[in-house]
C-alpha cells in the first residue's frame, strides 16, 4: 500500500509537441493519500484512463515524475509496481477456467497453492462466481466475465494500489449496485488505495471518500462529494456535478452586487472589481420561485423526476433551472425568482475567486 | 407474423447453380462414369462395378505414394506453422518497416507455381546452380537426380520458402486483431512472455490458424507443380506423390478407369482429412461441457 504522488506531471502523445493543445494531460499536481477511496470522474476523452495508465506503469509520461511513498518510479515497469488494474471492457483468458483466471495473478507471483486457493474462494464469494469456478471462461456472459476481470483486480492483498477504469459500463443496473457495495466493502476490509475512474457522477459520489475532477487534461478538483457540491472550484465543476448542473451566468460584479443583464443580485460579501470573463453561478437547489420576487421569470416547463421537480425557465432568454423538493407546492402564478444570497459562487475566467478579507476557500 | 412463403427466390440461384454444374458438377460425373466402366474407346462403356477401386486399392504403387504423401504433408504442416506463428510475432506492429516486411512476404506468394519450380530447379544444379554448386564445392554430396534425401530437403524448403508467408500473413492479421487491453492485463497481472503467448495469443490466433491449417493442409496434399518441374517424382519414384502419380496413371498409361477410381478416393481422402482437422480444432475447448 502506498501514498502516490503526482509531481509536475504532463503526458502528450505526440513525440514533440507544439504547444498546450497537444497534451493530453496537461501539468498534474497530486497526491493520492494511502488508503484512500478516490473517484476519478470526468467527461469522456479528458485523460483519466491516460492518467490511470501512467499511475500502472503502463505508459511512461512524458514529463514529470510518479512516486510511490516518495520513491520514484517513473521508469518503474508496471509488475515492479505491484498495482492491480480492472480495465472497461472485460478481460479474461479464454481457456482458462475461471479458477484459473482468478489464480493467474497469483501463480506468476510464485504464491503457495494453499494460500491461492483460499484467495481464490474469498474473491469468488466477494463477486458471486462461487458456482461459475470450474467453467471455462470462454462462452460466459459480459457480466460474468467482468466479474471475472475484477476479481484478478482484488485477489492480490498485497497491492499498492487498486485502480478501476471505468469497470461498470458493461454490467446491468442492479448488479452494479451490488458490485459497487462490495468494492466499498472491500476498501474499508482491507484499506486499499483505490482509484475509481468514471463519468457518471452518482458512480463517483457513492464509491468515494473523495473526488478528483479533470476537465480536458486537468484536475480541476480535489474534494469530498460535499465540497464539490457547494463549493465547485471552477464552472465545469459547477455544471458536471449535481442534476441539473449549477446555473451559471455572465455578469458584472462591482463589490457586494452583481449585475447580470438588467438585474441586479446582491451577493453575501465584497468581491471587489473583476475583469476578465466574470460569471455567477448558482445551483438549482438555492434557486426559489416565488411571486413578484427579484428577478423575473418566463417559467418553460416543470419535470417531475420523482424525489423533487425541476422547473425550467427563462431569465430574458438565458436558461435557468430550479429545483423545487417534494411537498413544496409550486405557486400557480409564480412569475419570478430568488437566488440564496450565501450560495451565489463567482468566477473569473472559469474559476472561482474568493471574496475580499477572506482566504481562498 | 405471418411469414408469406415465396418460392421463386429459387430463380435467383438459378445462374449459379448451372455455373457449378457446368464447372464442378458435371466434370466430376464423368470421372466418376470412368471409375465404374471399362472403355475401349467411340463411347462405349461396359459397367465393372467397383473393380477399378478394388485394383487401385490392391496396389502396392499407390499406397507408397500415399505413405509419401501423407509424410510431406506432416513435414510441411509441422515446420510451415510454428515458424509462421514465430515469425509474425517477430514482426514490426505498425510503421514503414511493418509495410516492408508485408510487401516482402507476400513475393513468393505472387510467383507461378511452376516458375517457383523452374526457379528451385536451377538454384539446386550442381553446374550452374548458386546453391547446388556451392554445397557441391563445400564437398557435401548434393544431387536431386541421384540423392533422395536431397531431393526430398530441395522440395521441403522450396514448399517452406513459397508458403510460410501464408501462415505468417494470417497470423500476423490475428495478432493486430487483439486488443492492447489483454496485453496490458498481462503486466499488470505479471504474466511471463510464455503465459501471454500461450494464454493471450494462441486463444486469439485459434481461428486464423484453423484456416491455415487446413489451407496448407490442402494445398501440400494435392501438391503437384513443383516437385514435377524440380524432381519429377524422382529420384526413381522418392519424390512421387499421390497427384504425380495420379497423372503418371492415367495420361502416362492411359489407365483411365483406375485413374478415375484413384481420383475419387484421393477427393474423399483430402474432404474427410479436412473435416477431421476443423472439427477437431473447433472443438478443442469443448471439453467443459457441464458434466
Amino acid at each position: 500500500m502506498a501514498q502516490i504522488t503526482l509531481s509536475g506531471l504532463a503526458h502528450s502523445y505526440f513525440p514533440y509537441p507544439r504547444g498546450e493543445q497537444d497534451y493530453a494531460l496537461k501539468t498534474i499536481d497530486l497526491t493520492w493519500e494511502d488508503g484512500g477511496a478516490y473517484a476519478l470522474l470526468g467527461a469522456s476523452g479528458c485523460g483519466k484512463t491516460t492518467l490511470l495508465n501512467i499511475i500502472s506503469g503502463l505508459r511512461r509520461p512524458s514529463q514529470g515524475q510518479v512516486l510511490f511513498n516518495g520513491q520514484d518510479v517513473t521508469d518503474a515497469p508496471t509488475t515492479a509496481r505491484n498495482i492491480a488494474q480492472v480495465f472497461q471492457f472485460p478481460v479474461v483468458y479464454d481457456t482458462m477456467t475461471v479458477r484459473e483466471n482468478l489464480a493467474f495473478p497469483l501463480r506468476n507471483r510464485g504464491m503457495d497453492r494453499g494460500y491461492i486457493d483460499a484467495r481464490v474462494q474469498a474473491v469468488a464469494r466477494m463477486t458471486g462466481l462461487e458456482d461459475r469456478l470450474s467453467r471455462k471462461a470462454q462462452g460466459l456472459t459480459a457480466d460474468e466475465k467482468q466479474k471475472i476481470s475484477l476479481g484478478r483486480g482484488m485477489v492480490r492483498e498485497d497491492v499498492n494500489a487498486i485502480l478501476f477504469d471505468e469497470p461498470l459500463t458493461v454490467i446491468d443496473p442492479q448488479m452494479k449496485w451490488e458490485l459497487r457495495t462490495q468494492l466499498k466493502a472491500l476498501h474499508r476490509e482491507f484499506g486499499h488505495t483505490m482509484i475509481y475512474v468514471t463519468h457518471d457522477q452518482t458512480e463517483a459520489l457513492t464509491f468515494a471518500d473523495k473526488v478528483v475532477l479533470m476537465h480536458e487534461g486537468r484536475v480541476v478538483q480535489l474534494g469530498t462529494p460535499e465540497e464539490l457540491f457547494a463549493r465547485p472550484a471552477h464552472t465545469f465543476v459547477g455544471y458536471f456535478i449535481g442534476s441539473p448542473g449549477m446555473n451559471l451566468f455572465d455578469a458584472s460584479v462591482d463589490g457586494s452586487t452583481a449585475q447580470v443583464g438588467r438585474h441586479r443580485i446582491p451577493l453575501d460579501a465584497d468581491y471587489g472589481a473583476q475583469a476578465g470573463r466574470v460569471q455567477i453561478g448558482i445551483r438549482p437547489e438555492f434557486v426559489t420561485l416565488e411571486r413578484d420576487g427579484d428577478l423575473p421569470v418566463t417559467l418553460q416547463r416543470v419535470e417531475d423526476v420523482g424525489r423533487h421537480r425541476i422547473v425550467r425557465a427563462s431569465l430574458d432568454g438565458m436558461a435557468l433551472a430550479a429545483v423545487v423538493p417534494e411537498g413544496v407546492e409550486i405557486p400557480a402564478d409564480a412569475n419570478s425568482v430568488t437566488f440564496d444570497a450565501g450560495q451565489i459562487g463567482v468566477f473569473v475566467n472559469d474559476w472561482r475567486i474568493a471574496p475580499r478579507g477572506r482566504g481562498a476557500s | 407474423m405471418q411469414k408469406t412463403q415465396n418460392n421463386r427466390a429459387w430463380f435467383m440461384v438459378l445462374p449459379v447453380f448451372l455455373l457449378v454444374a457446368f464447372s464442378a458438377v458435371l466434370p466430376l460425373m464423368t470421372v466418376v462414369n470412368y471409375a465404374f466402366n471399362d472403355t475401349f474407346g467411340e463411347n462405349v462403356f461396359f459397367w465393372v462395378g467397383t473393380d477399378w477401386f478394388q485394383d487401385v486399392l490392391t496396389d502396392d504403387r499407390m499406397w507408397a505414394a500415399l505413405k509419401r504423401q501423407l509424410i510431406f504433408s506432416a513435414i510441411i504442416l509441422a515446420i510451415e506453422v510454428p515458424l509462421g506463428i514465430a515469425i509474425a510475432l517477430c514482426m514490426p506492429k505498425r510503421g514503414i518497416w511493418a509495410s516492408l516486411c508485408l510487401v516482402l512476404l507476400a513475393l513468393p506468394l505472387l510467383i507461378p507455381w511452376n516458375v517457383v519450380g523452374t526457379i528451385w530447379q536451377l538454384f539446386a544444379r550442381i553446374d550452374i546452380g548458386l546453391l547446388g554448386y556451392t554445397l557441391d564445392q563445400l564437398g557435401i554430396s548434393y544431387n536431386l537426380g541421384q540423392n533422395a534425401t536431397a531431393a526430398w530437403i530441395t522440395l521441403i524448403v522450396m514448399d517452406v520458402w513459397h508458403w510460410t508467408s501464408l501462415v505468417i500473413l494470417l497470423s500476423y492479421a490475428g495478432l493486430q486483431a487483439i486488443p492492447q487491453a489483454y496485453y496490458q492485463a498481462g503486466r499488470i497481472d505479471q504474466a511471463s512472455r510464455w503465459a501471454v503467448f500461450r494464454y493471450i495469443e494462441l486463444p486469439k490466433l485459434k481461428g486464423v490458424l484453423l484456416i491455415a491449417v487446413l489451407l496448407r493442409f490442402m494445398d501440400s496434399f494435392m501438391i503437384y507443380t513443383e516437385p514435377f518441374v524440380v524432381t519429377g517424382g524422382g529420384p526413381g519414384s522418392a519424390t512421387t506423390f499421390l497427384s504425380i502419380d495420379l497423372v503418371k496413371m492415367a495420361l502416362g498409361q492411359f489407365d483411365l478407369g483406375p485413374a478415375a477410381a484413384f481420383s475419387i478416393m484421393y477427393f474423399l481422402v483430402i474432404l474427410l482429412v479436412s473435416w477431421a482437422f476443423y472439427t477437431i480444432m473447433v472443438n478443442l475447448d469443448r471439453e467443459d461441457v457441464p458434466k
